[in-house]
């Protein structure tokens, strides 16, 4: 994930540069990571770059996994981030810059976090439908939940029960990413009152409902 | 030697010519206020003072320096590094029609934002600065108030003290009253008139023409991208030498 939001930024950036060549690349890059599915690119990495490279270059399961998760991510947080820059009304840019400041500054100090409040939502998405991206892992043998519980069902032949662990991990895990979610677009959320406050249970802030009415 | 020198200034956008040949030069102290009827360019050449605009042709000198550019051994003009630029921008102040006060921070943050990471002002320095600007700007008691939180004309005041924290040379005003409600417009022409009563050189596009009356040493005049007419203000309002200022005046006043 930290693969894919920093590949989203640089590709974000590239994507709004005035250079063609850069807007090219991001382009292109794009096309191919956004145009092909997922698990095609996952064995891509891990069998196709050892037959490409006659075995010198030998990624193993895990690596190649991460990799093609985080780099298949970035394709789709740099558009999740370039919609979060566009979003930034242009006079925001030119007062920072009518202050003198740097482009690269103006972006960072002015424009950026104004943009996270947009991109946080989407995020939140692009993270949960990650997370559980990670069970086509099981196709090159890592051993994420979904493989162990594939393992686990084809000894036992306990599909319900299995399956239902499975599920349940899963949803304790996209539980805290939505959790962390919402805490972090109240912290970014300066100019309105958003979904959940500090008093509210943990009811209200996944789902918005319940003793504090916080929703606006 | 003039503190703002605007030469043969050309722009265009696309095929549309927007400044066609602009000469006029500001001294410093001086406060100018450039009317014309929409599309003249005077926006354009105001934004092309501090180079958010790039020329085609002509030069633009603030105190004796090229801002956006740089001569080349030849004699042509090159466009200077963002770094460059930045730097000479610092101390050009600039109102903007739609304020463009930084909405993630509170007053005080946007008047306090540039001198901390621009200049390098310690914050305490750039807090005690910020605290008296707003003071000045009748803000004193908005300090920790967020933009959505102030009026129109209140931002626009805060846009104001946020330029002051710069220590400008010179301020750039673009229309700054035109998104205000009729009744808050009184409000930004006060801290306009005390800035200009305190020795700020102010180049203003406006369309109030009692500002430019009571506060301006110079009006002038643009059309179709051309300076048609100059004058102190009284001469500039009661007796305007070309027609087109006649007509211009005859509409709006």
């Amino acid at each position: 994930m930290a693969i894919g939001v920093t590949l989203g930024l640089l590709g974000a950036l590239g994507a709004i540069s005035k250079f063609r060549p850069v807007r090219f690349l991001v382009g292109a890059y794009l096309w191919i990571f956004r145009g092909t599915p997922v698990i095609v690119q996952i064995i891509f990495w891990y069998d196709a770059t050892a037959e490409l490279t006659n075995n010198r270059i030998n990624l193993s399961s895990l690596v190649a996994g991460v990799l093609a998760l985080g780099v298949n991510e970035g394709a789709y947080m740099t558009e999740i981030i370039r919609a979060g820059l566009i979003s930034v009304d242009r006079g925001q840019l030119e007062a920072a810059r009518s202050l003198g400041m740097p482009y690269g500054l103006a972006m960072r100090r002015i424009v950026i976090p104004q943009a996270i409040r947009v991109i946080l939502p989407p995020t939140g998405n692009q993270f949960i439908g990650m997370l559980k991206t990670t069970s086509l892992l099981f196709t090159i043998a890592v051993p994420e939940i979904y493989a162990t519980g594939v393992n686990l069902y084809s000894a036992n032949f306990r599909y319900f029960e299995v399956l239902s662990v499975v599920s349940i991990w899963y949803l304790m895990l996209t539980s805290i990413l939505t959790f962390a979610q919402r805490r972090l677009e109240r912290h970014f959320g300066y100019d309105r009152v958003t979904v959940g406050r500090s008093g509210d249970g943990v009811l209200a802030r996944m789902f918005g409902i319940g003793a504090g009415r916080g929703a606006r | 030697m003039a503190l703002v020198e605007i030469r043969d200034v050309h722009k265009r956008f696309g095929e549309h010519e927007v400044l066609r040949g602009i000469t006029l030069d500001i001294e410093a102290g001086e406060v100018v206020c450039l009317l014309g009827p929409s599309g003249s360019g005077k926006t354009t050449l105001l934004r092309c003072i501090n180079h958010l605009e790039k020329i085609e042709g002509g030069t633009i000198r603030v105190d004796g320096e090229l801002v956006g550019y740089r001569l080349t051994s030849k004699g042509a003009l090159r466009e200077e590094t963002d770094r460059v630029i930045a730097a000479r921008r610092a101390h050009i102040g600039m109102v903007f029609q739609r304020f463009n006060l930084f909405a993630h921070l509170d007053a005080l943050a946007n008047v306090c934002e540039a001198p901390v990471h621009v200049l390098g002002r310690s914050r305490a320095a750039a807090r005690e600065r910020g605290v008296q600007l707003l003071e000045n700007v009748g803000l004193g008691a908005k300090l920790h108030a967020y933009p959505h939180e102030l009026s129109g004309g209140q931002q626009q005041r805060v846009a104001i003290a946020r330029a002051l924290a710069m220590d400008p040379k010179l301020m750039l005003f673009d229309e700054p009253t035109s998104a205000l409600d009729p009744e808050l417009v009184g409000e930004v022409l006060e801290t306009m008139k005390s800035l200009a009563a305190g020795g700020m050189t102010m180049i203003v596009v406006t369309h109030e023409t009692g500002f430019a009356r009571e506060v301006a040493h110079r009006v002038v005049m643009m059309d179709e991208g051309r300076v048609i007419e100059e004058a102190p203000p009284v001469q500039f309002f009661d007796a305007p030498a070309q027609p087109r200022t006649r007509a211009f005046l005859s509409k709006i006043l």
